[in-house]
């Protein structure tokens, strides 16, 4: 168990997506009082890279997000930026900016006296403050809406003047806190879309906070998935999909099969179902994807595969897919993405071992 | 959703209480404005603004007005100078005991006015506590005269006053702004004392407005303070209507300055409305 541990960690860290270091967070911890939010988080972030941090409310997400900023204080740890201490600077030095959770936008200034407001504390000259702001509306498409209060702007709108108010000051780093998550399903969609080609164009490293895992599979760069506090696995949303490190990251993102085995002797047991692994003697978890189960339409299994039998118990309509729950002879069910309905009754399946992914079991943790 | 018969039982007792305590009055004082006052000391009911030309003519009316108005300017400013930090620290900086430190602000408030007056008068008085101090302390030859019986003293009572008046309306908007546009403007690069003047302070205005007219339409109409502790250089208007409805009897005359008063005070009013609406963004 322990070396499935280390090689999926040292993988993310190692990865070639990984580049040079902008953002550097060693060993945060973080407690109000006798709670503890956060315990050694380590993360790198990359000049450019679009890393989601995912996790459930009151994993600690929001928490980490605001140490960066600067708004709260880490209890121990040290966050660092180009090789200098970000930690010990009051938020108004940082390059870092944010864009907040429910915008926060200035409501007795215009569109464009918020948008202009980071320039003119800075006291940028009049005339390049007035051509940065335009240029800034113009990238978010809210230009004609300059002289606007933003209480007489849409949330969408609004969204767009936030992250302009944030750009405009071309920090090295900007901090996301669930900006879209007050936004209705379909504008989510479009602004998913456009706040990645964003990243991409301005070529700023966008932290970004969600508990939505489909949106962090669309956006990021590597997701960095927070349990409880500490950090459960760190690599690209492909990786993480396709090798979880733990069994929760395996349920979080995506839907997975997680399947109980007793191996010994190189051989997995789970139910009727044995297959071999490269693991030692003991109980192990293993993550099977739904669309890792094929079903067998007619004759025999393909060579290499494991084959068993269940029966249909429940469908799902997905749109280009469907789930459908089956109940195996092993007593146990298991959730399989086929690309018609399929007929009730009795079906045979198959998959193949090395589909089944070892995972380590997730610990309890307050 | 409620009967016609419910309706008019919930509104019709205070709209009876206000007519005929508050517009009922208010008519009276208007027509009596009106009216005029004989030789023979009778009032007679004859129509004419010469309670008015009055007012304008004889300097000592005016400048009493003016007098009032500066020192209600005064209280203003200072009720303002004080509310307004502590409504600050206490809204930003209070945390766990701010609602301690919140009750202590507000507890003069049950202590009767007169008893706070009369507690100025034994404290600036020739013989009071102040004096008696800096005379111990030989910071004094003499007792200080001015403390007492001046403008000086009726200033300081009617801030100690209604400084809790303008510190409540302030301290309720400041708690109004969204934290979260504080830390927005401090991750936008701006110092506090810049977060300060560019986001607070525009955001707490309507306190400030409410504050300012609570302070300076309360200490325009006071006439306690002034009769305790203003002696004749600290007279107010109030002290005037008083006089001119008790001892000097010309109910007329107090009448058309009352009048004045009123349009003045809802005049008031109606402009810190407009300028509070102006400057609210909820």
């Amino acid at each position: 168990m322990s070396s499935i541990t280390t090689s999926a960690t040292a993988s993310a860290l190692d990865s070639p997506r990984d580049p040079a270091s902008l953002l550097s967070i060693r060993s945060i911890a973080k407690s109000f009082g006798s709670h503890t939010v956060l315990r050694n988080i380590s993360l790198e972030i990359g000049q450019a890279e679009f890393l989601t941090v995912l996790g459930e409310s009151g994993s600690g997400k929001t928490t980490l997000l605001r140490i960066v900023a600067g708004f709260e204080n880490a209890t121990s740890g040290e966050v660092w930026m180009h090789g200098q201490r970000l930690d010990r600077q009051p938020p108004y030095k940082r390059r870092v900016n944010t864009v907040f959770q429910n915008y926060a936008l200035f409501p007795h200034l215009t569109v464009e006296e918020n948008v202009a407001y980071g320039l003119r504390v800075a006291k940028h000259p009049a005339d390049e403050i007035r051509t940065r702001v335009h240029e800034a509306l113009a990238k978010v498409k809210m230009t004609a809406h300059a002289k606007k209060k933003p209480a007489k702007i849409s949330g969408g709108q609004q969204q767009r003047v936030a992250l302009a108010r944030a750009l405009v000051n071309r920090p090295q780093l900007l901090l996301l806190d669930e900006p879209l998550s007050a936004l209705d399903a379909n504008l989510r969609r479009q602004m998913q879309v456009e706040l990645k080609s964003l990243q991409r164009e301005v070529g700023i490293a966008f932290v970004f906070v969600t508990h939505d895992q489909e949106e962090a599979m669309v956006m990021s760069d590597r997701i960095a998935l927070l349990r409880s506090g500490e950090l459960e696995q760190v690599a690209s949303p492909r990786e993480i999909y396709s090798r979880p490190a733990t069994a929760y990251a395996a349920q979080f993102i995506g839907h997975t099969n997680l399947l109980k085995a007793l191996v010994r002797g190189g051989i997995a047991q789970c139910g009727s179902l044995s297959w071999p692994v490269d693991l030692p003697d003991g109980s192990a978890f293993f993550s099977l994807r739904p669309e890792s189960l094929r079903v067998i339409i007619a004759g025999s299994p393909s060579p290499g595969s494991l084959p068993l039998q269940g029966r249909v118990v429940h469908q799902a309509f997905h749109g280009a897919t469907q789930l459908a729950r089956v109940e195996c002879s092993g007593g146990f069910e298991l959730t399989l993405r086929t690309a018609r309905e399929l007929n009730d009754g009795i079906i045979a399946l198959e998959f193949s071992p090395p589909d089944a992914i070892p995972v380590r079991e997730s610990p309890e943790r307050l | 959703m409620f009967s016609r018969a419910y309706k008019l039982a919930v509104t019709v007792p205070p709209l009876a209480w206000v007519a005929l305590f508050l517009l009922t009055p208010y008519l009276l004082m208007f027509c009596y404005s009106f009216w005029s006052i004989s030789p023979a000391q009778t009032i007679v009911h004859s129509w004419n603004v010469q309670n008015y030309r009055e007012l304008v003519t004889v300097s000592v009316y005016w400048q009493t007005l003016l007098r009032s108005m500066w020192i209600a300017a005064r209280v203003t400013l200072f009720s303002l100078l004080l509310g307004y930090p502590l409504a600050y620290f206490l809204s930003f900086y209070g945390g766990s005991r701010k609602d301690l430190l919140y009750q202590l602000v507000i507890i003069p408030l049950w202590v009767s006015y007169l008893v706070r007056a009369y507690a100025w008068k034994t404290i600036l008085g020739s013989d009071g506590v102040l004096n008696t101090l800096l005379q111990y302390v030989h910071l004094a030859k003499h007792p200080l005269e001015f403390l007492l019986y001046s403008p000086f003293a009726v200033v300081l009572t009617l801030t100690h006053i209604y400084t809790p008046f303008t510190f409540l309306p302030i301290y309720a908007s400041l708690e109004h702004i969204p934290r979260n546009l504080v830390e927005a403007s401090h991750d936008l690069g701006a110092t506090p004392a810049q977060t300060f003047w560019k986001v607070i302070f525009p955001l707490s205005i309507p306190g400030v407005l409410a504050g300012a007219t609570f302070a300076f339409v309360l200490s325009l109409g006071d006439f306690l303070a002034p009769l305790l502790l203003g002696g004749p250089s600290g007279i107010m208007i109030s002290n005037v209507v008083v006089s001119l409805f008790g001892a000097a009897y010309n109910w007329p005359l107090g009448a058309a300055i009352s009048f004045c008063m009123l349009v003045l005070v809802v005049a008031l009013l109606f402009v810190s409305e407009r300028l509070e609406k102006k400057w609210s963004f909820s």
